[in-house]
């Protein structure tokens, strides 16, 4: 009878494969359910008002998503910062995309703008919070993803530097969401008045160890090549606009001044398509990957190592994160029972030994008292033997004395008897 | 929460918008996929049928490939499962190919729990998924997904109908695993007989309620084959991994005496269907299906059974950190009171042996009691007879004394009397 045991952990081989198989069309399967499926994204501006972002955003989606009846934040500045979105649905060749933007109103507009990054943090944080309860519910039906994939921060052009309120906000961002900081209003600078401040701006960056979002390598060297051409044009300078201009019969958008237009689209005069390529065109779905993988991981890990130690412990090593929340428990419960056959074993030769104690005190108690009695016993024995022996030697005595006595007696009454009979001869002599 | 306050509008309604250009977001359809071909996918076939009755074929033929191929004897003692991974790669596609064969079954004489090992397999793969997504770190996005994706069962070509093995396996899988029933040496029936072999099969597999995949109709670009290919299930299929002159071409094929049977030649059986269909058109949706319904089942059981609910008893909605909140509290609870328990019972231990040796002692200390009072009584007759001795001796004296003085004026009568 043959019995073998099944294989843990399959090797694997490589095959060759003699013919078409087929399997060759799974990557038209997969874009096929995508498409029926449809797309989300959602895409958050963040910037001080009067820097553009309404119109960027038109501009990059070339539709109203901003207009008279739904105004851009700076319109909309309350007493303090708000965070807003707004859902559109957009179609285009097929592929139907949700998208959602959400913006902040009195983003750093305020007298006193400590704590304006807050009401942002929350909103992130909440929205991944939707996300795990909807995820670790038990009956789990669509989740629907709402967490911000991208994030959009808007830099004022002085052309000198990043201000305290920009550093300090990338900084508490940067590892909570994908953030792709922008030069606002970039035809206020010169080309090279443009390259010393995307200098500055990424100087600043490096030193205050902000993690800006990063291109992902691919296998392929041509496109390594032109994200290495985009990696050195970050921060991107762009401009936009709600305006079509008529320029040398083409219609562009772009904005007109007395000395000449604007224009949008033109790489030359900024990097704005350069951004809808990379946001739109050939990075959306690395952004939301990698909200997926790494800034919603790291929020849910956070949550669920709060949860397990209660937030008390703060020496967990790794490995404990290594398990799922109920793993731990399970591991902690036979933590416990070990714990506790310990403690009872403990307990169980503790008792032993002071029973053993109280035992042998009982048994020492006895002892002496056996002793004693034993003691006492021989001593009353003695004085037994003692009386004993008195009374022997007095009886001796007595006897002795009362058989002299006899004697004596005897002697007396032979002598008056004697004396009696000599009485009466005397007298006839 | 925050310094300033918080007022987060949550606007839901959806607008829809026309575009006043080319955007470009209908990529993304690409982007997507660019992604999977170049994290590679994952696919795990199981088999399950008699010894001998061609799994290993079937797979090297579907594959275009030799697959490790070890006859099974008939002597297994029981069911096992073997898996089998493969890297494969067809243009720029990377396939983790999984091959789990069910070594031994159907040839012990008691096959009422032939079933079970497999059932365990595949929940013991959902299960592995599922600790990995409840790990605090996890990493979803590089795991290894060895779920089964499609079950093929192979049905010997009796001609009649089902074995009872046959339905009782099937009635455990269905509600676990995607099951595309096929007839095995499907070139030893006729096609007369393969047509009320078929009629029967799926009769008997509609009467007891067993749940098959169909293959889905919902996407217009491919509902109309996979409606077609509904019909023509179980799929009756021959592999060969041999191959034969046919006319000028050279084919896989089995060479018999009275003629060729053509592995891909679709008037003499339906491999090529079952090749559609399982690899070129429904692969996607067996992974999708495999995750969304089977494994969402499993995690749901499972779940319930741990105790874990979606809403309170008001039916308001458990947060995460609730529900592993009440469950840890829960846990405490009862370690604590495990460990009150314990204490409890030395306590009790110990007041009892307490109880025990007191009375002993009580015991101990009466005993000398009464012994004490013994020797009391003695050391009194001691000192009784002691004082009766003493006056004795001293009514013996005075006795003696009277005696000797008068002895002693005796004694002068005497001598007077000699005198005389």
């Amino acid at each position: 009878m043959i019995e073998r045991p099944e294989a843990a952990v399959p090797s694997i081989a490589q095959r060759n494969l003699e013919g078409y198989v087929g399997f060759a069309n799974l990557p038209n399967q997969v874009y096929r359910k995508s498409v029926k499926r449809g797309f989300e994204f959602t895409l958050m501006v963040v910037g001080e008002s009067g820097l553009g972002k309404s119109t960027l955003i038109n501009s990059l989606f070339l539709t109203d998503l901003y207009s008279k009846d739904y105004p851009g934040p700076s319109q909309r500045i309350k007493k303090t910062v708000q965070v807003e979105q707004s859902k559109v649905l957009i179609k285009e060749g097929g592929v139907q995309l949700t998208l959602t933007i959400v913006d902040t109103p009195g983003f750093g507009d305020a007298v006193d703008n400590s704590n304006c990054w807050q009401p942002v943090i929350n909103y992130i944080d909440s929205k991944c919070e939707d996300f795990l309860n909807a995820e670790s519910r038990v009956n789990r039906r669509s989740m629907p993803d709402n967490r911000v994939h991208c994030c959009l921060y808007f830099i004022a052009p002085s052309g000198h530097g990043l201000k305290p309120l920009d550093i300090e906000f990338m900084k508490r961002l940067h590892d909570k969401v994908n953030v792709i900081p922008l030069i606002a209003k970039a035809d206020t600078l010169t080309p090279e008045e443009c390259q010393l401040f995307k200098k500055q701006i990424m100087k600043e960056i490096q030193e205050h160890k902000i993690k800006i979002y990063e291109f992902p390598d691919t296998e392929d060297d041509e496109d390594n090549k032109l994200i290495r051409k985009i990696k050195e044009k970050m921060p991107l300078a762009v401009v936009g606009s709600n305006v079509v201009i008529e320029v040398n019969g083409k219609k562009v958008r772009g904005r007109q001044y007395p000395w000449g237009v604007a224009e949008v689209e033109n790489g030359e005069h900024c990097d704005f398509t350069v951004l809808r390529n990379m946001l739109i065109r050939t990075h959306m779905q690395d952004l939301k990957d990698v909200t997926n993988n790494v800034h919603y991981e790291n929020y849910r890990s956070k949550k669920l190592a709060a949860v397990t130690c209660n937030g008390v412990d703060t020496t967990k090593t790794k490995g404990q994160l290594t398990k799922s929340p109920l793993a731990q428990m399970e591991e902690e419960r036979g933590d416990h029972v070990t714990k506790m056959k310990k403690m009872e074993a403990e307990m169980e030769q503790v008792f032993e030994m002071k029973v053993k104690e109280k035992k042998q005190k009982l048994k020492d108690s006895e002892a002496e008292l056996e002793r004693r009695h034993e003691m006492m016993k021989r001593n009353l024995e003695a004085q037994y033997k003692e009386l004993e022996e008195k009374r022997r030697v007095y009886e001796d005595e007595k006897a002795n004395w009362e058989a002299q006595q006899r004697i004596l007696e005897q002697q007396k009454l032979d002598a008056s008897k004697t004396m009696e009979k000599n009485k009466k001869k005397g007298k006839i002599f | 929460m925050a310094a300033t306050d918080v007022d987060v509008f949550l606007n839901e309604e959806k607008r829809n918008l026309n575009l006043g250009g080319h955007v470009g977001f209908d990529s993304l359809p690409d982007q997507l996929v660019s992604k999977s071909v170049t994290q590679g996918f994952c696919f795990n076939i199981l088999c399950v049928g008699e010894t001998g009755i061609g799994k290993s074929t079937l797979m090297n033929t579907l594959f275009n490939t030799m697959f490790e191929n070890e006859e099974a004897s008939h002597y297994q003692n029981s069911v096992y499962l073997r898996p089998r991974t493969y890297d494969l790669q067809e243009s720029n596609v990377h396939l983790k190919l999984t091959i789990v064969d069910t070594v031994g079954f159907g040839d012990q004489i008691n096959k009422e729990f032939s079933y079970k090992p497999i059932v365990d397999y595949i929940d013991t793969q959902f299960e592995n998924y599922l600790q990995e997504e409840l790990k605090i770190k996890r990493s979803l996005f590089n795991y290894h997904d060895t779920r089964i994706h499609i079950c093929l069962y192979f049905i010997s070509p009796t001609g009649h109908s089902l074995k009872s093995l046959d339905l009782v396996t099937m009635k455990k899988l269905d509600s676990k695993v995607n099951i595309i029933p096929i007839i095995a040496k499907a070139d030893t029936i006729s096609k007369s007989e393969l047509h009320k072999f078929k009629i029967k099969i799926m009769s008997e597999l509609v009467s007891n309620g067993v749940q098959i995949y169909q293959f889905p109709t919902d996407d217009e670009a491919v509902s109309e084959i996979n409606a077609s290919m509904n019909a023509h299930l179980p799929f009756a299929v021959v592999g060969s991994v041999e191959e034969v002159k046919v006319g000028n071409k050279t084919v896989r094929a089995r060479q018999y005496p009275w003629g060729v049977v053509q592995v891909e030649n679709e008037s003499h059986c339906d491999f090529v269907k079952l090749r559609e269909m399982l690899i070129r058109v429904n692969m996607e949706d067996l992974r999708e299906q495999t995750h969304a319904r089977h494994y969402e089942l499993y995690r749901r059981c499972k779940l319930e059974e741990m105790g874990f609910k979606d809403t309170d008893p008001d039916s308001q909605p458990f947060s995460l950190q609730e529900t592993y909140e009440a469950k840890r509290k829960e846990f405490l609870g009862d370690l604590q009171r495990k460990e009150e328990e314990m204490r409890q019972m030395f306590v009790n231990k110990v007041k009892e042996t307490e109880a025990e040796l007191k009375e002993k002692e009580r015991e101990l200390h009466d005993k000398f009691e009464q012994l004490k009072r013994m020797h009391q009584e003695e050391k009194r007759k001691v000192e009784e007879k002691r004082r009766d001795l003493e006056e004795e001796l001293n009514a013996f004296n005075r006795k003696k004394v009277a005696a000797e003085t008068l002895s002693l004026s005796q004694p002068l009568k005497k001598d007077k009397d000699k005198k005389n």
